[in-house]
């Protein structure tokens, strides 16, 4: 049905025996390629997503933005970062100056690391373990332990408060999170990112997840949102009542963290999102009735490669897409209350993505075909 | 060496993960300057000395919240697997999860009722 697509680990595998080496070694020397070009293909992303964010407020805001560093200001968000890598570390006299170092430690540490499971295609991704997006969401549920550890540390009242809300967003729109991704994994019959995506194949744009999960898709992108701390629910680090919230008393290096896993997190998201919901590297036709018409065979390895490369054309392509919007909604729309926040979280989205679970396994119930036999 | 499959992987990805923040840190603290002059060292407070510290006890609200949520969080970690095998369970599973749901739906009309998800 679904073709193997590229497996790079095979050939490379399969090469290096060629040259004598067991399959042991050759599994070893291949474990960190593809991590360390995940990794660099993040941090990218983040440095992308900071131009854009920034040319794009600047858009909003009828300003030109940053232009000088590189064509357009390409290279401004690198310039920041090198110039917060030589600033100066202050930890303050009255922190505790351990949790205070811990504290962005375990916040961009399991944002990294949910990387593993972000599928590029059939065999591209780092490892394709069983439990797959449940991985994921016990990852995020450790950031806000990062975020209170440092908001308490600081010795600062303003970071408390700031620490304190954070944790408090995090755990209020992580069960809605988490029960928008039930539903999905119910239709998937796997947790699995790969298989995810594998039955949301087959008619191309009409067979992606959002059209039979469009509430579910809602409830993960305002949770996703929130998880971020991106403007409607940007509470933690509300600058007119928080100065800065739990960054407060950051500088350096460790704020450069926050930011960098601040970012980083809102791309996974948005790549989440389109594996979830937007059909993940497929494109919207599907490429099987593409050499079907261009009468190549499916297998051939000019097609292998071309597939493999739309797809990841396509999942980038998707995600950015989501991160535009998630820029444009930051630069456009008022900060909700904090009691505002926490009735959305507990009193509409719970309420409704519980409903929108039994709903899910009433429809499977009766149209198996429809929602993954 | 690992029971189950991929999680070398994820070994592997971890000690590099863990690598990032541990050499941005270390790199910071080759490179940049070192001061103790001055009251930088002081925590802020809207540009006066800080009154008191921060590690004083007071009302945390969210307390409430996080009751429920540790409720809801261990309900949710016990539906996955139910999710996962649905289609080869069939109608009975799908009306047990009604009855579990619907014993925390009640649970969190109780809490509701009872103010613990007001913020006030």
């Amino acid at each position: 049905m679904v073709s193997p697509g590229l497996d790079l680990e095979l050939s490379f595998s399969q090469a290096l025996q060629g040259f004598g080496f067991s399959p042991e070694v050759a599994r070893l020397l291949w474990l960190p390629l593809p991590m360390l070009l995940v990794l660099v293909a993040a941090v990218v992303g983040v440095l992308v997503s900071v131009w854009l964010e920034r040319k794009i407020s600047a858009a909003v805001q009828q300003r030109i933005g940053p232009e000088y560093a590189g064509a357009l200001g390409v290279l401004q968000p690198l310039a920041d970062g090198l110039k917060l890598l030589v600033k100066e570390d202050i930890i303050p006299a009255r922190a505790d100056s351990l949790l205070f170092t811990l504290g962005p430690v375990l916040v961009v540490v399991p944002v990294i690391i949910s990387w593993l499971i972000i599928p590029f295609g059939q065999n591209l991704l780092i490892s394709n373990v069983g439990v797959g997006i449940f991985l994921w969401i016990s990852f995020s549920s450790i950031q806000p332990i990062g975020l209170l550890m440092s908001g308490y540390a600081s010795n600062n009242k303003y970071s408390l408060l700031g620490g304190l809300r954070a944790a408090a967003q995090s755990i209020s729109y992580e069960i809605p999170l988490a029960l928008a991704v039930l539903a999905i994994v119910m239709m998937s019959n796997s947790l699995s990112t790969v298989d995810i995506v594998g039955q949301q194949t087959g008619a191309g744009i009409l067979s992606w997840n959002i059209w039979r999960q469009p509430v579910g898709f809602l409830i993960f992108w305002i949770c996703a949102l929130a998880e971020c701390e991106r403007l409607p629910f940007d509470l933690p680090e509300a600058e007119e009542e928080l100065v800065a919230g739990y960054q407060t008393e950051y500088a350096g290096m460790k704020f450069a963290l926050f930011y960098l896993a601040g970012y980083i997190n809102l791309v996974l998201s948005a790549v989440l999102v389109s594996v979830l919901y937007l059909g993940g590297w497929g494109f919207p036709i599907p490429v099987e009735w593409l050499a079907g018409w261009l009468n190549q065979p499916i297998d051939a390895p000019v097609v292998q490669v071309i597939t493999g490369t739309v797809g990841i054309v396509m999942t980038v392509l998707k995600a950015y897409l989501l991160v535009f919007v998630a820029i444009l909604l930051r630069w456009t729309t008022p900060r909700v209350r904090i009691d505002q926040l926490l009735d959305l979280g507990w009193k509409f989205l719970l309420p409704l993505s519980l409903v929108n679970l039994l709903v899910t396994a009433a429809l499977k119930l009766a149209f198996p075909v429809a929602f993954g036999g | 060496m690992f029971a189950l499959p991929g999680y070398d992987a994820f070994l592997g990805f971890l000690l590099i993960a863990a690598a990032v923040p541990v050499l941005a840190l270390v790199t910071n603290k080759l490179v940049a300057p070192k001061s103790r002059a001055g009251e930088r060292q002081l925590t802020y407070e809207s540009g006066m000395e800080p009154i008191g510290g921060a590690w004083i006890q007071f009302n945390i609200r969210y307390y409430m919240f996080a009751l429920v949520f540790v409720i809801f969080d261990v309900e949710t970690v016990f539906l996955y697997p139910w999710a996962v095998a649905f289609n080869r369970l069939g109608l009975l599973a799908f009306i047990e999860a009604l009855i579990f749901i619907a014993i925390l739906l009640v649970a969190l009309a109780y809490a509701w009722r009872k103010g613990a998800l007001e913020w006030s």
